[in-house]
Parts: C-alpha cells; sequence; structure tokens
C-alpha cells in the first residue's frame, strides 16, 4: 500500500484514501476491454501508452452502437420521436459530465472536440475579454502545448505578454515563484492539473486561492488529471476545467469546457452557425443561452453519450480502490524502474500520479521505444508535446510509460524485461 | 529479439551510432543545413565544402536516435568526393531502399548503406534514416528553412 507523500509546498493536493487493493479486482477491469487480450506482433500487449489515449470499455462502445442503432436523430430541432430520443441522450451526457465534475448547473457543461478546443474556445472568447495590450498571461513550465500556444496567439493579438512560472528538478511548481509573478497586469492563469509528461500533480485548490486572492482567473487543463484524481470543479474553485473524452476511457473526438456560469454568459460566442443562435435576420442575431451559444453545428451527440457511458463505467467502480490501485502501481514501477542501472526517472514530484518518464543510459527514447514495441510494449517516446519542459529539463526526449486503471503489476515486469533486451542491444 | 529487429539494428548501425564518422563541424564549410525531427526530438547540423560541384567535404553534428545518427554517419562517408549529381542519385537509391524495400533496388550499388534495408519494415523510422539526406539536399539546394521529415 502505497501512501501520498504529502507535497513540500502544500499539503491540499486531494489524496486518495488508503483501501484494501483486493476491493479492486484488476482482472475483472480488464475483461471490459476486449483490445487488451490481442496479441500484437506475436506477443501480449502490454498497453502502457493511457495518457496519449485510453482504451475504451465495451461498455462505451455499445451505449454508441445502441446510439446509431435505435436512436439516432439529430438534437434540439426536430419534433419526432428519435429526435426527443437523441436530445435526451445528449442532454443526459450534459448531466453525467455536471454531476462527474460536481458542476452547480450542466448549462456550464459545454461540449467540444477535446481539451485542445475547449483552451481555445477560452483563448479566443474570455482571453480576448480580458487581456489588452501590455497585459500577461500566466502559465507553468510544465505546460502541455495546448495550454501554451492559443495563448501564445491571444498574447500575439493583443500585444500581451506570456509569463513562465518556473517548476524545480523534479517538476515540481514553485509557488512562491508562481505568486511573485501575479502582478497587477496578470489578467489569467492558465495551469496543468497534472502533467503529461511528468505525472506531478499540481495543488490545483492552492493555486486557485492564490490567484483568487489577486483576482486572476484559473483556466485548468483537466487532460490528465480528470482521469487520475478527483476532478470536483467547486472544491477547486478554477474558473474553467476542461478536458478529453478519449483519455478517460471515451472516444475521441468529444472533450468538455466547464466555464463558471458568470463567465459563460459573459463570454461572446466563438463559431457561428446553427444551434448557437435563437434568431436570425440578414440585420442581428440573436445568440442562444448558454451553453448553446458555444456549440455552433450539430454537435457530436454519439461522442457525448459515449463519454457518459465512459463516466457510468469509471464511477461504477469502487473509486477509492481504482485510484489506490493506481497509485499503487505507480508506485511498483517507481521501484521496478529505479533499480534499473542507468535509467534515470524523469519527474519525481511528490504525489503523482500515472506516469513514468525516464531516460536511460544514453539511448535514445525511439530506439528504446521500437525495442520495446517488438516485445508488445506500447509506450510513447518524445517530447510529449511539452517542449519547454523537455529544454527546462535539459534533455530532448523522454520514453513514458503512462497507466491506466487496467495494468498490472506484471506489465511492469513486462517493461522491465523489455529494458534488460534494450540494455543487451545497445549498452 | 525478433528477426526484424536485428535486421534494423545491424551491428554497422550500431556502431555507427555509437561511433558515428565525420561527426564534428566543418569549420571550412561552404554549405550548411539544419535537420529536425521536433516530434523524436533529432536536430543535426549538416556541414559541407563543395568543391565546384563536388562534395570535398562532409560532417555532421548533433544529436539524435541509432537509426538516424548511423545513417548520417553511412552517408556522409558515402558522398564524400562524389559530385552532387552522384550523391543526388545515391539519394534516390537509398529512398528506395528504405520506403520500398531491398529487392527494389541493387544493394551493390549502395555499399554500406545496404545496412539500412531493414528500416523499411519500420515505416514510423523511416524518417529518422531520411533525415540527414534530406538535410543533405537543402544544404545542395541553399534552402536555408530547417528540414524535418515529421
Amino acid at each position: 500500500m502505497r501512501v501520498h507523500p504529502s507535497p513540500p509546498e502544500a499539503d491540499v493536493v486531494t489524496l486518495h484514501e488508503s483501501v484494501p487493493p483486493d476491493a479492486f479486482d484488476v482482472e475483472r477491469v480488464r475483461r471490459d476491454f476486449p483490445i487488451l487480450a490481442r496479441p500484437v506482433r506475436g506477443k501480449k500487449l502490454v498497453y502502457l501508452d493511457s495518457a496519449a489515449t485510453t482504451q475504451k470499455p465495451r461498455q462505451v462502445v455499445e451505449a454508441m452502437a445502441r446510439y446509431f442503432d435505435q436512436e439516432n436523430a439529430n438534437v434540439h430541432r426536430g419534433v419526432h420521436f428519435l429526435s426527443e430520443r437523441a436530445t435526451e441522450a445528449y442532454e443526459g451526457a450534459r448531466e453525467r459530465v455536471r454531476k462527474f465534475l460536481n458542476a452547480r448547473h450542466a448549462s456550464e457543461i459545454v461540449f467540444v472536440r477535446g481539451t485542445t478546443e475547449a483552451l481555445n474556445l477560452v483563448a479566443f472568447t474570455f482571453g480576448r475579454l480580458r487581456v489588452g495590450v501590455g497585459d500577461e498571461v500566466l502559465l507553468t513550465a510544465m505546460e502541455h502545448h495546448s495550454n501554451i500556444v492559443p495563448w501564445q496567439m491571444l498574447c500575439a493579438d493583443r500585444g500581451a505578454k506570456l509569463v513562465v512560472a518556473p517548476i524545480d528538478d523534479r517538476g515540481v511548481l514553485l509557488l512562491d515563484e508562481l505568486e511573485k509573478r501575479i502582478g497587477p497586469r496578470t489578467k489569467l492563469l492558465g495551469v496543468t492539473h497534472v502533467s503529461n509528461a511528468l505525472g506531478t500533480v499540481n495543488p490545483l485548490k492552492q493555486i486557485v486561492a492564490l490567484a483568487h486572492a489577486r483576482g486572476v482567473p484559473v483556466v485548468v487543463d483537466g487532460a490528465q488529471g480528470a482521469p487520475h484524481v478527483p476532478a470536483d470543479v467547486r472544491d477547486l474553485d478554477c474558473d474553467f476545467y476542461a478536458f478529453s473524452g478519449h483519455k478517460i476511457y471515451g472516444p475521441t473526438g468529444i472533450g468538455v469546457l466547464y466555464g463558471k456560469a458568470e463567465h459563460l454568459e459573459a463570454m461572446p460566442p466563438w463559431q457561428g452557425g446553427g444551434d448557437m443562435i435563437l434568431s436570425v435576420s440578414f440585420e442581428k442575431t440573436t445568440y442562444n443561452r448558454v451553453p448553446y451559444k458555444f456549440e455552433a453545428g450539430t454537435p457530436n451527440m454519439a461522442g457525448a453519450i459515449g463519454l457518459g457511458a465512459a463516466l457510468d463505467w469509471l464511477e461504477a467502480l469502487p473509486r477509492e480502490a481504482a485510484w489506490a490501485h493506481e497509485d499503487e502501481l505507480l508506485a511498483y514501477g517507481t521501484e521496478a524502474l529505479s533499480r534499473i542501472r542507468g535509467l534515470r526517472l524523469v519527474g519525481t514530484a511528490p504525489g503523482k500520479a500515472a506516469v513514468l518518464s525516464f531516460v536511460f543510459e544514453d539511448i535514445h527514447p525511439h530506439d528504446i521505444g521500437t525495442v520495446l514495441d517488438r516485445e508488445g510494449v506500447a509506450i510513447r517516446t518524445g517530447h510529449h508535446c511539452a517542449q519547454p519542459l523537455m529544454q527546462r529539463l535539459g534533455i530532448a526526449a523522454t520514453a513514458r510509460a503512462s497507466l491506466g486503471i487496467y495494468n498490472t503489476r506484471g506489465e511492469i515486469d513486462a517493461l522491465v524485461a523489455g529494458l534488460e533486451k534494450v540494455r543487451r542491444m545497445f549498452a | 529479439m525478433s528477426s526484424e529487429l536485428d535486421d534494423l539494428y545491424q551491428e554497422v548501425i550500431l556502431e555507427h551510432g555509437r561511433r558515428p564518422r565525420n561527426y564534428r563541424k566543418l569549420e571550412d564549410a561552404n554549405r550548411h543545413a539544419e535537420g529536425m525531427n521536433p516530434l523524436c526530438g533529432d536536430h543535426f547540423n549538416l556541414y559541407m565544402k563543395l568543391d565546384g560541384d563536388r562534395i570535398e567535404d562532409i560532417a555532421f553534428e548533433g544529436s539524435g536516435c541509432a537509426i538516424s545518427k548511423a545513417s548520417a554517419s553511412l552517408m556522409t562517408s558515402a558522398v564524400k568526393g562524389k559530385t552532387v549529381a552522384e550523391a543526388e542519385e545515391l539519394f534516390g537509391r537509398f529512398h528506395t531502399l528504405v520506403t520500398e524495400g531491398p529487392e527494389k533496388v541493387r544493394l551493390s550499388e549502395l555499399g554500406k548503406l545496404a545496412a539500412l534495408s531493414g528500416v523499411c519494415e519500420f515505416p514510423t523510422r523511416v524518417k529518422c534514416a531520411s533525415l540527414v539526406w534530406h538535410t543533405m539536399k537543402n544544404a545542395l539546394e541553399h534552402q536555408r528553412e530547417v528540414v524535418t521529415t515529421e
């Protein structure tokens, strides 16, 4: 059993309580994922790339198939039976997401394509409202490109400046440095909940309190947060929270932007088209209410329903035990990899989640990935869409094994065995 | 270990990856180009000294995987002393080798470059093997933009 050490700067990272691991049956979970039973390259598949995308349980696939087979029609407009059913299912998924995030109102849930689109939406509506010439947007050094580039585009457009809060060598955000960078020109703070490249869990509640004390709203990239740590937006009190369906056992092409009602109401629409309007004439258009104001065009109904099914599936598991399983596996993997001579873990923040990033001797991660692949072990190699972070850490790339709820100790052992083959080949 | 893997990481490749030839900055270069694969973090500088249309000297520096480094090492060894036209012709053959396979080329015309024949079985690695060749092409054509084979 792994007990989370408290991060040095904070005691507010929501930690999972200790639960006996036998309350969680990983083999039973695995049976919901047919893909995990397939061989690859003549070997047993060992899927350690869930931070890139998770596999999908059959319940998600079945819910989407059922929707297409039984309920498919366009939403929000038809008077006919199927349109009503489709609308109910789509809005039901919105309510499901509201519950998952513990948002106050379903109207605070905007369906988008994914985290990237959600962050772009905030940058180009909320950001444009708030950020002007000489203003500053504050980010952290561990952000994914999708929480950098939209802000960079906004700053270029507005004549504003990006300011970056540093991290230490373990990948821990330096809160005092962050605080120092919040000034009178700071209009917005963008921060990731969990780092995709390092696994660092940021003490979000504390960060939000810090920013709010200076009147700065906080936009959270929750792509890795929502799947691995509690994401209670009312508890965190963040202004926006974005996540992707496909990283939380749901389908691709659907994601969520949570925004506080007062912000969403004040924001201009982003894209124009059908569904986001109440009435249109060539002289004037009256926009629909939130969240529809931000959902121009026919939405991804099947995707939303699939995401709803994924959250149903996930939350039907004993959550605390499931989290404890992931933590225990991460601890096991951390120890196993630490024992490998010449291997260095990248990202060693206390209380981190689900990610084992590493460099191994001077073997290029790409070569590591290719050799492991022939052993059936799927990992990600490269800069993980976090080039500024790699630069900060002084490396070009890492190999990254990332965990999902279905992974096992045996799979970590397979990774370790694969790495020994890598050593024999290159060392 | 799968035999495809052994074909990819032949001893020649591993050896050139570990101890690349022509690995230095060429101080009297009159052509230079930069090649980069942002997704894997490979980054090379290629230097050439052209005398008329003959490649009098060629060298490279940078970092990358075993495949890209070995390919750079083998390429610089292969084209040194050749004319520009010969180097470009060799690039054509090499490209066919890594994208279509060894049966589509006369291996005897490729010399040591034949060691990269296993690459065609690894589509994701073709870009590693070809990065430095594209970089050379840019250097020859005086292209200033950074080459990428992503």
